[in-house]
């Protein structure tokens, strides 16, 4: 749900980074932590382990800019992407305004992203939602690695409902603030339309 | 407060109601200061001493603690754990959840106790979640408002 604060003129937006273990989630926020106007972020908080895995959640808080007066806040979060994690991830996908699924493009993760996105979608519905109204981008990352399956079979597999898609390479800041911008643009068009706009 | 799709809003003149309450109950609990946070991590109103304080990073911890609290009350059977303390050498945290989706968190040092904090803090709550909930009425104004954001507007969002 987003929280609109008419003393500070704020809209805020909760965007959740889901998506298989190891898929590029953390490293999404690493690199609009590392690229983004210094004075347009918070600090980047992490709950890893000290193998430097997701183990409650990476949050980042952005203003991506005005509209009409309003500063537009996103709290960035990421779920953790290991299987055990699901109760994490439940918690920390309450009251999301958006979802980037990020996908690994790597052919021996594919049974990871589908497991994954059927958790998101069985973890949405618990919550009295679906992909079919919640603002959803797919992002398919890692993309600079050989071994990746085409982008028309992630389409087919992942993306049923045909929401917007970019290809990635996380860790070479490639196609993360494409996805950031798709997302953030879907979530405020959606308030826009729950306000009768 | 929640509005029919589930979003908050909250008013200038509701945000100075709450403000003065968590006014009155930091000089009251001789606290440092105090928070409002919904359990999505956002800070709805703050009052006391924060400046150098990273209130975004509290909030968003804070909902991240309670939630997990939660979780492990039901694991052994309870609804929920109503108050959590940090103990700190310096500083202490007491927070408490206030009825559905409002924490709220006091910070406190050595000019005031544990006891004298949950003490202020108990009185308090039931004004505080009252004006939260008073806060619910006023929904339509904001609807309008926002109606009036063009697609256009958020085209032209900088990206960076």
């Amino acid at each position: 749900m987003s929280f609109i604060n008419y003393a500070t003129r704020e809209i805020n937006c909760k965007l959740v980074y889901y998506g298989p273990g190891l898929g590029g989630k953390t490293t999404n926020l690493q690199q609009i932590y590392a690229h983004i106007d210094p004075k347009a972020k918070g600090k980047l908080i992490s709950l890893a382990t000290k193998a430097e895995r997701t183990l409650f959640f990476d949050f980042l808080p952005l203003d991506l800019g005005t509209v009409r007066g309003f500063k537009t806040r996103f709290h960035l979060y990421t779920v953790p992407g290991q299987v055990f994690y699901d109760a994490s991830r439940k918690l920390i996908l309450k009251g999301a305004d958006g979802v980037v699924f990020v996908a690994d493009s790597q052919i021996e993760r594919m049974e990871a992203n589908l497991e994954s996105l059927e958790n998101l979608e069985g973890n949405l519905a618990e919550q009295g939602q679906s992909l079919d109204t919640m603002p959803h981008v797919m992002q398919y990352n890692k993309r600079d690695l050989p071994n990746i399956v085409p982008v028309p079979e992630l389409q087919a597999a992942l993306n049923k409902r045909n929401a917007p898609w970019s290809e990635a390479c996380a860790t070479q800041n490639a196609g993360v603030f494409e996805t950031l911008k798709t997302a953030a643009k879907l979530v405020l068009l959606d308030l826009k339309k729950k306000t009768g706009g | 407060m929640d509005g029919p799709w589930g979003d908050l809003f909250l008013f200038a003149e509701d945000e100075q109601r709450l403000v003065g309450l968590l006014t009155r109950l930091c000089a009251d609990a001789k606290a440092r200061a105090a928070f409002l946070v919904d359990r999505n991590g956002r800070l709805l109103a703050e009052a006391g001493e924060s400046a150098g304080l990273d209130t975004t990073s509290l909030a968003s911890l804070v909902a991240g603690s309670i939630a997990a609290t939660g979780g492990l009350a039901r694991l052994v059977g309870e609804r929920a754990f109503s108050g959590l303390f940090h103990e700190g050498e310096r500083s202490h945290l007491y927070v408490t959840v206030l009825g559905d989706g409002l924490i709220l968190v006091v910070s406190f040092d050595r000019n005031s106790s544990a006891g004298l904090v949950r003490f202020r803090v108990r009185r308090a709550s039931e004004e505080i979640g009252q004006a939260f909930a008073e806060v619910t009425g006023r929904v339509a104004g904001a609807q309008s408002e926002l109606a009036q954001i063009t697609d256009e507007d958020i085209e032209n969002l900088p990206s960076s």
